[in-house]
């Protein structure tokens, strides 16, 4: 009986450090979102201004840059998988995981090779632990990334593309390096607090949407240097642009992921901690009511055994 | 009083200044250019790395270290985007 009632003090010991760590978790998600989020407003000028003046130059310039043209013949397609660093986030990291499962089986279906390029420590693990070749991983900023660690990502990818261009099916080129001919993205869109989905996108070659606009709003632009430089040395930032989007939409994503699962494990360990707590009373109260009836009936034993001491 | 020009300094991390000011000097790769009030419009890659000199009335005057950076100027005014900008220290020069 007593033993019992050690047991369950010792659970609820533990229930309870359990539930500081998941509300700590909780907060700090909670103060990050707020961050995650002033951070995506504040690289919305840029992204939108950038997107604004490549429609100019792509209605003014003629279309055959590199990263503006589907490429003949896909070989091979390269996959940014975008994953949290650290776990505890609910099916955040799951959910990246699966959308990426499923398009690469998509591009597999169509007879394409993939490339894997992963952001995020979870995810590199994931890949490692299957022995998934992974083409390159950078880790340790998916909670906060900034715009170095988006050039840095694509940079690479850039080369990977441009380094795709010359292959053929038995050769990588003259230039020696096998690259990709189509880059895709997996990041987790925050749509709301309750809600982010992993969804998976195009990012190279991109697609120049003409849009109709009334034709006297039309600026006619002049360019220095001229639209098509202009355009290959914009392209390649429109390219960083997207990638820091995702990156920080998933930044947001995570700490609200980790937020929500925190918070149902902290309520988790308030059920439990009453449960336990109950539990435990009712074995106390057991083992002193058993005692009071030994030593009653000890007395009453000696009672009526009629000895006069 | 003059017209102005709206300036804005764009970051990929954040917004860096935007405003009123009376003449905008940039280099692009081609040259200087400087931008008064109804310039045309031009979009100019700027040359790397460089600097950005906006001039405010009073003889007042903002300058920025630019990288990765280009402009854009429309009926709306300039917009000088850049990779990153960081007030230039003023005795830089």
């Amino acid at each position: 009986m007593a033993g019992q009632v050690q047991a369950l003090r010792r659970r609820i010991k533990t229930v309870r450090s359990t539930k500081k760590i998941a509300k700590a978790q909780e907060l700090v998600a909670t103060s990050r979102i707020a961050k995650a989020q002033e951070r995506v407003n504040a690289s919305k000028p840029y992204s939108e201004a950038i997107t604004q003046v490549l429609t100019a130059l792509a209605s003014n310039a003629s279309v055959d840059n590199p990263l503006l043209q589907p490429r003949e013949r896909v070989r091979r397609a390269g996959v940014l998988v975008i994953t949290s660093d650290r776990g505890l986030a609910g099916a955040y990291n799951a959910n990246a995981l699966r959308t990426a499962e499923q398009l690469i089986a998509r591009l597999k279906a169509d007879g394409k090779e993939t490339v894997l390029y992963v952001v995020g420590r979870k995810g590199a693990g994931y890949y490692k632990f299957r022995n998934r070749p992974v083409e390159a991983s950078w880790t340790g900023f998916s909670e906060r990334p900034t715009f170095a660690d988006a050039k840095r990502i694509g940079d690479s990818l850039l080369e990977a593309f441009v380094a795709g261009a010359d292959d053929t099916d038995e050769h990588y080129g003259p230039d020696g390096i096998q690259g990709v001919d189509e880059l895709h993205i997996v990041s987790t869109q925050f749509k709301s607090l309750m809600t982010q989905s992993a969804e998976a996108h195009f990012l190279a070659p991109m697609e120049v949407e003409e849009t109709e606009r009334e034709p006297g709003l039309r600026a006619a632009y002049e360019f220095e240097p001229e639209a098509e430089e202009l355009l290959d040395a914009l392209l390649p930032k429109y390219l960083n642009t997207r990638i820091y989007a995702a990156l920080l939409d998933s930044a947001a994503s995570e700490s609200a992921s980790r937020r929500r699962a925190m918070k149902s494990a902290s309520d988790n360990a308030d059920d439990l901690l009453k449960r336990y707590t109950r539990e435990m009373n009712s074995a106390r109260q057991a083992a002193i009511t058993q005692e009071i009836s030994e030593i009653v009936g000890g007395v009453e034993a000696l009672s009526t055994s009629g000895s006069d001491v | 009083m003059a017209k102005q020009l709206h300036v804005q300094v764009v970051a990929v991390e954040e917004r860096i200044w935007s405003g009123e000011a009376e003449m905008l000097v940039a280099r692009t790769t081609e040259g200087e250019i400087g931008v008064l009030p109804g310039h045309s419009p031009l979009l100019g890659l700027l040359k790397e790395p460089s600097q950005v000199r906006v001039k405010l009335g009073g003889g007042e005057q903002l300058t920025y270290d630019v990288t990765g950076g280009f402009l854009s100027i429309d009926a709306n005014g300039v917009t000088v985007l850049a990779e990153s900008a960081t007030p230039a220290t003023p005795d830089a020069h």
